[in-house]
């Protein structure tokens, strides 16, 4: 019961947010009807498939950025490769501070349309996060503690895998967690290359003057970035070893 | 039960050392970009089973030339050699898991519980889970902490002391020859400070490991050390020698000075409680009637009772008027209660009475059991004896052998306002 109520605040607030918008949404759903047009795109076969679209498209990224970025940032934590750090960082910050619609736009020149080009452009876009903040994460990792792990006798790469990762895992998690909220957002860009997201709800209701679309796939991506993100804090908690808070 | 402790306990016949000798020679460490060595030129012979303390101002390479042993920095020149083992052409890791190491605070790993952290190294080393457990549990039990309450606790749950004690014991826990401290008590208070040095003493008495302790307490290497080894700066020896002759027969005016104001109190932090004469005490057990306790107490000419758990260890010193005002002996315990070890300094004894406003203190064995007490007469006679001795020795003119007029000194001013109450107002 105790543990009950040590859970933090956004643990249980957010999601009372994602249901109520959740709920209103769905009645509206309902209780509306939609012309030919509408039902082209908000009937529910074609939105499930929407949705299930950007999903891919976002967790696709995601998996790729980490497998990328988290042993990028380890191997910059490393003495030997220390010195390369300010470089990295700088350029997955271009790749971050470049607006996002010209960067996807600029890959399809080089890569073409679609989804493959799509997720380049996404994972160039959502790098720096996961990388800033495993350095950090493995940074702020008490030196008293590494040197204890070392003199007792445990190897460089026993060191890392059992003591700094285990001790950086919530900074880093946390870098995945605004990763993937990027993720959720940038990815409705993808329309422009060609690549299906909520962002065709979007573009459709604006070019089409269809409020119903533009209204959908807002709230849509909305919710779906708030349960995101909710789920990858529920992560966070989980994954953090006791004894760190 | 009538166990009156008569006589302090019988000190263990013959130690066993599980310890390795250490030698250093010629060891140099030259930082990139520096001028001046950090350690120049140092040889040193450490012999088996014994504490050497390395003390000494900041920046003269103790802290560096422990971390030379270990190889956790690497020297630049020389050999090191432990058991006779030429160790600077080894595997490091493999080298650090012969040995152990502890920091200031312990460096526990926070994630990890007790028993984890304690298994560390013989996890690494592929003990058997079995094993492993039963290691602990010793472990635990030596340093002492009560394995059940403490072997799945957390470190941010204990205080900086048990913490401390955990360190040495996940240093001790594959059974290394030598055990290198680095400040390790720095970081805690005084009362729990001279706790965990009586409790080393009491580790080292018991498993004769060589350990080597860098430490800037001149106080705490005179207690700790067998030998102590005073650096100046770039790891100059200005003396290696055992306290005693430290505090008697400093070797530079570099000792005199960085011994300074400590050696004034000299005989008090080299003579240890069991070198004074203490005197026996009337134990009872929690539960027992409280008559037969005051007329064993009466018989042995005590007023006082102390009252010890089933190991021995001391909870509370009632008057036999407090004992008699409960029908038995109660569990009371008195957080307060003045106890040092046999191991502990006079200087020690007297921090404790002061501590708890008491005129004696308990003193413990190795174990933490009740041998004796000790009381503050007892050891104002021992600095009434050094006392004399040393009036016996200066030979400066006395009163009587004075000739007038040959020192024309000023009278020395000691003056202060001593009632600020009265004060004249300005």
């Amino acid at each position: 019961m105790s543990r009950l109520r040590r859970v933090p605040i956004d643990v249980w607030f957010e999601p009372i947010i994602i249901v109520v918008i959740g709920v209103g949404y769905l009645l509206w759903y309902r209780s509306t009807t939609f012309t030919a047009t509408e039902q082209a795109s908000l009937g529910w076969s074609n939105l499930q498939s929407t949705i299930g679209a950007h999903i891919r498209l976002t967790v696709v990224a995601t998996v790729i950025v980490v497998v990328v970025a988290i042993p990028l940032g380890i191997a910059l934590t490393r003495p030997a490769l220390m010195r390369f750090e300010p470089i990295a960082v700088n350029i997955a910050n271009i790749g971050q501070a470049a607006p996002a619609v010209g960067l996807l736009v600029l890959f399809t020149f080089w890569l073409g349309t679609g989804f493959r080009t799509a997720i380049v452009g996404l994972v160039v876009y959502a790098v720096l996060p996961i990388l800033q903040n495993t350095i950090v994460g493995l940074r702020q990792v008490d030196q008293r503690t590494i040197e204890a792990a070392r003199g007792i006798g445990l190897s460089a790469a026993r060191t890392l895998v059992q003591v700094e990762l285990p001790l950086a895992v919530p900074v880093i998690l946390n870098g995945v967690r605004t990763a993937l909220v990027i993720l959720v957002g940038t990815a409705t860009l993808s329309t422009f290359i060609g690549a299906t997201s909520l962002g065709t709800l979007i573009t459709t209701g604006v070019t089409l003057f269809l409020p119903k679309l533009l209204i959908s796939g807002a709230i849509l991506v909305g919710l779906l970035a708030l349960i995101i993100d909710w789920l990858g804090r529920l992560v966070e908690l989980a994954a953090t070893p006791r004894g760190i808070s | 039960m009538t166990d009156v402790t008569s006589q302090p306990a019988p000190v263990t016949p013959e130690r066993n050392v599980t310890g390795a000798s250490i030698t250093l020679d010629g060891v140099v460490k030259r930082y990139k970009g520096q001028d001046k060595a950090a350690v120049q030129r140092l040889d040193l012979e450490i012999d088996a089973g014994e504490i050497v303390a390395f003390v000494g101002p900041s920046g003269c390479g103790k802290t560096t030339t422990l971390k030379m042993i270990n190889r956790l920095i690497e020297p630049t020149e020389g050999r090191i050699f432990i058991g006779g083992r030429d160790v600077t052409r080894e595997d490091p890791d493999k080298l650090r898991q012969s040995i152990g190491y502890v920091i200031q605070s312990g460096g526990l790993f926070p994630h990890w519980s007790v028993a984890k952290n304690i298994g560390a190294i013989p996890r690494v080393l592929g003990w058997d889970k079995k094993r492993i457990a039963e290691r602990t549990e010793y472990l635990l039990d030596l340093v002492g902490l009560d394995p059940a309450t403490f072997a799945d606790r957390l470190p941010k749950d204990m205080s900086g002391g048990q913490q401390q004690r955990v360190g040495v014991a996940r240093a001790l826990a594959a059974d290394p020859p030598v055990l290198l401290m680095d400040e390790p008590f720095g970081a805690v208070d005084p009362i729990t400070r001279v706790r965990l040095q009586d409790s080393l003493i009491a580790i080292q008495h018991e498993l004769g490991k060589t350990i080597v302790i860098v430490t800037h307490d001149f106080e705490e290497a005179t207690k700790l050390g067998d030998k102590v080894l005073i650096l100046s700066e770039g790891g100059h020896v200005e003396q290696y020698a055992r306290p005693e002759e430290i505090l008697t027969d400093p070797a530079t005016p570099f000792v005199e000075e960085f011994v300074g104001s400590g050696a004034k109190l000299a005989y008090l932090t080299v003579s240890r409680v069991r070198d004074v004469d203490y005197d026996p005490v009337t134990t009872a057990r929690i539960g027992e009637p409280a008559q037969t306790v005051i007329e064993r107490a009466k018989a042995a000419g005590h007023t006082w009772v102390v009252v010890v758990d089933a190991a021995g260890r001391p909870r509370s010193w009632p008057s036999l008027t407090e004992v008699a005002s409960k029908p038995e002996v109660s569990d009371y315990l008195d957080r307060r209660l003045p106890v040092v070890a046999q191991s502990s300094t006079l200087n020690d004894a007297l921090d404790a009475m002061l501590a708890a406003s008491q005129g004696a203190t308990l003193v413990t064995d190795g174990r933490g059991a009740v041998v004796g007490s000790l009381s503050i007469g007892s050891v104002t006679d021992v600095i009434q004896t050094k006392l004399a001795e040393n009036h016996a020795a200066e030979a400066a003119p006395s009163y009587e052998t004075y000739v007038d007029g040959s020192d024309p000194t000023p009278t020395p001013v000691v003056a202060a306002a001593d009632d600020t109450a009265t004060a004249e107002p300005s």
